[in-house]
């Protein structure tokens, strides 16, 4: 840390971004340091999405800063930022006619000039993927054959393919069973051993818990609170996000922090209360309509 | 023995320049072999020896005497029509190939965007008004002044509003279509002229008869140059197909991509429909047929079906102005009468590989 040069993987600061008068992420920041598993947990509609496409340069936010090692994001070349970064949907796309393997091969295209095609290198890249990822079984197989899980982890591979310094991945656990919910983050954990930085959306709260070295609490756009599991999953931060009672252990097996959600808290989670001056104000006259909408709309 | 199931899948293991490799070296043979029955076939039968003294000489070797007719017939009549027809079948293979990447649908075709339909009311606006007989180009350049005014058109109609999408696009083009075909057939109908009528009709037809070297000047660089920026950009398709936030998050400048390459497409068909008329088909399915068999990947895709098209066009063209000799059919009939069935057989062997939105 007391190198000057240091800058963290990801340092997102007052990040904000509209859809027409709807504000998806109000003044958010985040930073993950470099060989960080940082998870972002918080109710549908919180903004996690928004905040990885932000950050991934899919969506151009209209406020605040972004930088990748230290370098401004819009600034950079769209190239330079899939070499830097790479990004695994939440909803793996229903590609047409593709096999798996030449998907996970494309995670190759930010690596290949303008006139070049992949060589065995990426070949043997790509291959060390699917083995990793454990879809080698169905590389020669088309993608609209294969299962929502199964794509899930295809579309893993091609951004383990795509070598990326930063990883971002929206729900990478949602369609997957059990097993590969385990292996998949045992994954991300090993790679990120190995110096990648990691930041994942992910809804299963134990999971987050178990896995992530820190989690930040995002509800109605904005964070509601960050640090270790320990500090941001209390009862009261999870009611107030979520509306739903908890109790917060220790898993006794895995020695991990784990939540117990008891049932739905009386009245709206308090979190996800849009203030006043969350929305922005567009004109004079329709202001007061629309912002009622877009809290109805939030809520 | 392999099956041709076995042999295709095998090919789609190798990698992307093997594939074209093997791939453009047969259908580049092809072009040649069809290229050369077709300057032999005609009102006068030519024999391979004589074309291959001809060629000969006209680089400067001695070779046994051939008619001076056969001369001419190769020289400007024949040789110059089958380069229009390559040169046609090409720009229709890219751009189909194009089109239905961009809006990643097998049922788009080069005049989704009312490229074809514009081309149609240029040239029949050429041929009502009398312009054709004032100056020789005036037919093509009209063409492609209404091709390339439809294209804009939709394009600027889908941009309006700020929120572009391809379903606008589509749409646009849809009804841009429409109307313009609305357009062409109030002129039909009011045209006292039958001779004109008649010319307005063979044109609708498609056609090849009587193309020049002229014919190959005025559209042979546009489509080569749309050909190749497409083909520079045929990566980008790829990702582009998987949807735009994933092409913009392996680093594609989607915005900016996808017109150089709507512009591009639109370019190489309207230069087409300017030489050639309306010639159906071709477009939709040679791109089809040949993702069926060789897979998505675009570059391989694109390039093969430049010379796919051509094939298709060169072969379909032969046939069409020997069949009923001395009479000519219309090559734009005879590529949607065989073409048109040879799609539906497609589709119905192939229904689980057809690929929706």
């Amino acid at each position: 840390m007391s190198n000057n040069n240091y800058s963290p993987a990801v340092d997102a600061q007052s990040l904000s971004f509209n859809v027409d008068a709807t504000r998806l992420l109000d003044q958010v920041d985040l930073r993950a340091e470099r060989g960080q598993f940082v998870g972002l947990i918080g109710p549908n509609g919180a903004g996690k999405s928004t905040l990885l496409r932000a950050i991934s340069n899919v969506l151009s936010y209209q406020e605040g800063t972004v930088s990748l090692h230290g370098a401004d994001l819009k600034s950079l070349p769209a190239r330079k930022v899939a070499e830097i970064l790479a990004l695994v949907p939440q909803i793996a796309p229903y590609t047409q006619g593709f096999t798996a393997f030449e998907l996970v091969l494309m995670g190759r295209y930010p690596h290949l000039g303008r006139f070049q095609v992949e060589g065995p290198t990426d070949d043997r890249i790509a291959r060390d993927a699917m083995r990793l990822t454990e879809t080698e079984n169905f590389s020669s197989r088309t993608i609209e054959t294969l299962s929502g899980g199964e794509r899930q982890r295809v579309f893993l591979a091609r951004a383990v393919a795509q070598q990326p310094q930063v990883l971002l991945l929206d729900e990478p656990t949602s369609n997957l069973d059990v097993l590969h919910q385990l292996k998949i983050l045992t994954l991300v954990e090993r790679l990120v051993e190995d110096g990648l930085t990691a930041v994942a959306a992910i809804h299963d709260l134990n999971l987050a818990a178990r896995f992530c070295d820190r989690l930040v609490l995002l509800a109605g756009g904005r964070v509601v609170t960050e640090g270790s599991a320990q500090e941001v999953l209390t009862p009261e931060t999870i009611e107030s996000a979520f509306g739903v009672k908890s109790a917060i252990y220790r898993e006794p097996v895995t020695g991990a922090l784990a939540v117990s959600l008891i049932e739905p808290a009386d009245g709206a989670p308090t979190g996800v209360e849009l203030r006043e001056d969350a929305v922005p104000l567009l004109d004079d006259e329709p202001a007061a309509a629309t912002r009622s909408e877009a809290a109805s709309a939030i809520r | 023995m392999f099956t041709a199931v076995q042999v295709m899948r095998g090919y789609r293991q190798l990698g992307v320049s093997a594939r074209l490799t093997i791939g453009m070296s047969i259908l580049a043979a092809l072009v040649l072999v069809v290229g050369l029955i077709s300057l032999t076939l005609g009102p006068v039968d030519i024999p391979a020896s004589h074309i291959a003294w001809i060629a000969l000489s006209s680089i400067g070797f001695d070779v046994p005497e051939f008619g001076r007719t056969e001369q001419l017939v190769i020289d400007q009549i024949r040789l110059p029509r089958i380069v229009v027809g390559a040169a046609v079948g090409m720009a229709l293979g890219v751009a189909g190939a194009t089109m239905q990447g961009l809006f990643r649908n097998p049922m788009a075709d080069p005049g989704i965007i009312g490229v074809s339909a514009g081309g149609a009311l240029g040239a029949v606006v050429a041929i009502a008004s009398g312009l054709t007989g004032l100056f020789f180009l005036a037919l093509p350049v009209f063409a492609f002044v209404g091709a390339m005014g439809a294209a804009l058109l939709v394009y600027g109609i889908a941009v309006v509003g700020g929120h572009f999408s391809m379903a606008t696009l589509l749409l646009a083009g849809v009804a841009v279509n429409a109307f313009l075909g609305a357009i062409v057939s109030a002129i039909i109908i009011v045209l006292p002229d039958n001779a004109a009528l008649r010319e307005i009709l063979f044109w609708l037809a498609g056609g090849l008869d009587s193309r020049s070297w002229e014919h190959v000047r005025t559209a042979g660089p546009l489509i080569l140059g749309s050909t190749v920026l497409l083909l520079l950009l045929a990566r980008d398709l790829n990702l582009l197909m998987l949807g735009d936030d994933e092409a913009r998050s392996m680093g594609v400048r989607v915005g900016a991509t996808r017109v150089a390459m709507l512009l591009a497409a639109s370019l190489a068909t309207g230069a087409a429909v300017a030489v050639s008329g309306t010639i159906a088909f071709v477009g939709l399915v040679v791109p089809h047929t040949l993702r069926l068999m060789l897979g998505p990947d675009n570059r391989v895709l694109i390039p093969m079906s430049a010379l796919g098209g051509a094939v298709f066009v060169i072969l379909a063209d032969t046939v069409a102005r020997t069949i009923i000799q001395p009479a000519e059919f219309r090559v734009g009939i005879l590529t949607a009468f065989v073409g048109a069935p040879f799609f539906i057989l497609l589709l119905i062997k192939n229904k689980r590989q057809v690929y929706s939105l």
